[in-house]
């Protein structure tokens, strides 16, 4: 299959890019690893006139601690997650996830910026960045801001970027003491998207209670879905079986799942319930562990 | 349509070729440098037939799909075919291995089976079992059923 015609612009910089895009318009989309858009473009679901390849602007690739976030440089290569020893240590939902999506040759060239401003709802990071409480940076010609990440997915491939603006950075809050997190996945095999995924990442307060919940689920709606409700429920309650057996089916009755080859929309609901049950006790599990 | 002059090297040989925008990798290979070891399987980066080594940041040689690559993205990098695999007349260790322990039927996927598992030894020199199926699981294979394959790797880190 061959992509329709496009334009191609290697930006030399991040400056270089934000001028290309704004030449060239709405017809213009920004390339980062191409992993979801080059298939994209080859079975002509989506068209562009101009491609404009940030692969070269140096700066964007970068996973680092400082200020109380996690900094993931928005051309992070999801290999790159996966080797990271910070990662690793510290963000085993990051690592869970980069470790299940698409496979090992798609993750050295898929990034972590493009798999979020892709906003596939069946795209893996969504749903973890959601229970993360990340932020996105973007930078436009008029500067930087930065989206919360709720508010950062809008539709199906749509975002809240500006047709002018590139996202530059993720920034997740650093973990406090007894936080864990975890990402969980069905997928019929390696390379295909989720039938339903699920991410939680928890705060326990020292007595044991939950401090904090987030919950995102993958696949579960137009975009990644926050489970707020099973979040809130879950808050000042002791993280037994039966409470995340009730926060799964609050998170399932939430699911808006389509349904398609991979299952009724009745299973869908019913694997968020179960993923949403298991990644919170993996997240739990994690979260004593630090203590 | 806007065309592009690129330097790619394919093989340790310097190539200087015009490209269009929108041709991929696998083409470029396949119909311009008449590269034909190089399969295309399902055209929707699925399979990993397709599979070279590409240069990454850094340099190093990974691998990736190449039906899922622009020709242009390559452009001063190095790409790693399978016929770049044998050197003076002798056989890789990795094309000794499928050899030997009967990793192939067909032989489709084992370019890509093999690249794979080129870059795989590289890094990690004595993969265990798990850590040979967890790199190829983007490669498919559709004869063999992966255990003569996962042989052949085996072969090829005891022989390295």
């Amino acid at each position: 299959m061959i992509p329709a015609a496009f334009e191609y612009h290697r930006a030399a910089n991040l400056a270089d890019a934000l001028a290309l895009l704004e030449r060239h318009g709405d017809g213009a989309k920004v390339l980062a690893g191409g992993q979801s858009l080059l298939p994209l473009l080859k079975l002509r679901l989506g068209m562009v006139t101009d491609l404009v390849d940030i692969g070269a602007v140096e700066g964007l690739d970068y996973i680092k601690e400082e200020g109380g976030f996690l900094k993931i440089g928005a051309m992070t290569r999801e290999v790159e997650l996966e080797r990271s020893d910070l990662i690793k240590a510290k963000y085993p939902i990051l690592l869970d996830t980069a470790a299940v999506i698409a496979d090992p040759l798609v993750r050295n060239r898929a990034t972590v910026g493009g798999n979020l401003a892709h906003a596939d709802p069946a795209n893996d990071h969504p749903a973890t960045m959601i229970a993360l409480g990340a932020t996105v940076v973007a930078r436009g010609p008029k500067g930087e801001r930065t989206i919360p990440i709720e508010q950062f997915f809008k539709d199906v491939f749509t975002t809240a970027l500006a047709p002018n603006e590139i996202l530059t950075e993720i920034r997740i809050p650093v973990p406090g003491p007894r936080t864990g997190g975890a990402y969980v996945k069905l997928e019929r095999k390696v390379g295909d998207f989720a039938i339903a995924g699920a991410a939680a990442q928890v705060t326990l307060r020292d007595s044991g209670e939950v401090e904090r919940a987030g919950i995102g689920l993958t696949d579960a709606g137009k975009v990644a879905l926050k489970a707020g409700e099973a979040e809130k429920y879950l808050v000042g309650k002791k993280p037994d079986a039966p409470t995340l057996g009730q926060a799964g089916k609050l998170a399932g009755q939430a699911a808006a799942p389509t349904a398609d080859r991979r299952g009724s929309v009745q299973y869908k609901r019913e694997m968020a319930r179960v993923l949403t049950m298991r990644a919170l006790q993996k997240a739990v599990e994690r979260a004593g562990g630090r203590r | 349509m806007s065309r592009h002059q690129i330097r790619v090297t394919v093989n340790g040989t310097s190539y200087e070729v015009e490209v269009e925008s929108r041709l991929l990798l696998v083409h470029l290979i396949r119909d311009q440098l008449r590269l034909t070891g190089t399969h295309i399987g399902c055209d929707t980066t699925h399979c990993g037939a397709c599979t070279v080594l590409l240069t990454g940041p850094d340099g190093t040689p990974e691998p990736v799909k190449s039906c899922t690559v622009l020709a242009v993205q390559a452009d001063g990098r190095e790409v790693t075919t399978v016929e770049g695999l044998e050197k003076d007349g002798k056989l890789d260790p990795i094309q000794e291995g499928f050899w030997q322990e009967h990793g192939l039927q067909c032989g489709f996927c084992t370019p890509g089976m093999m690249l794979t598992s080129v870059a795989l030894l590289k890094r990690n020199p004595r993969p265990s079992e798990a850590d040979i199926r967890h790199a190829i699981s983007g490669n498919l294979c559709r004869c063999t059923g992966y255990v003569n394959i996962v042989k052949a790797v085996q072969y090829a880190a005891a022989k390295r």
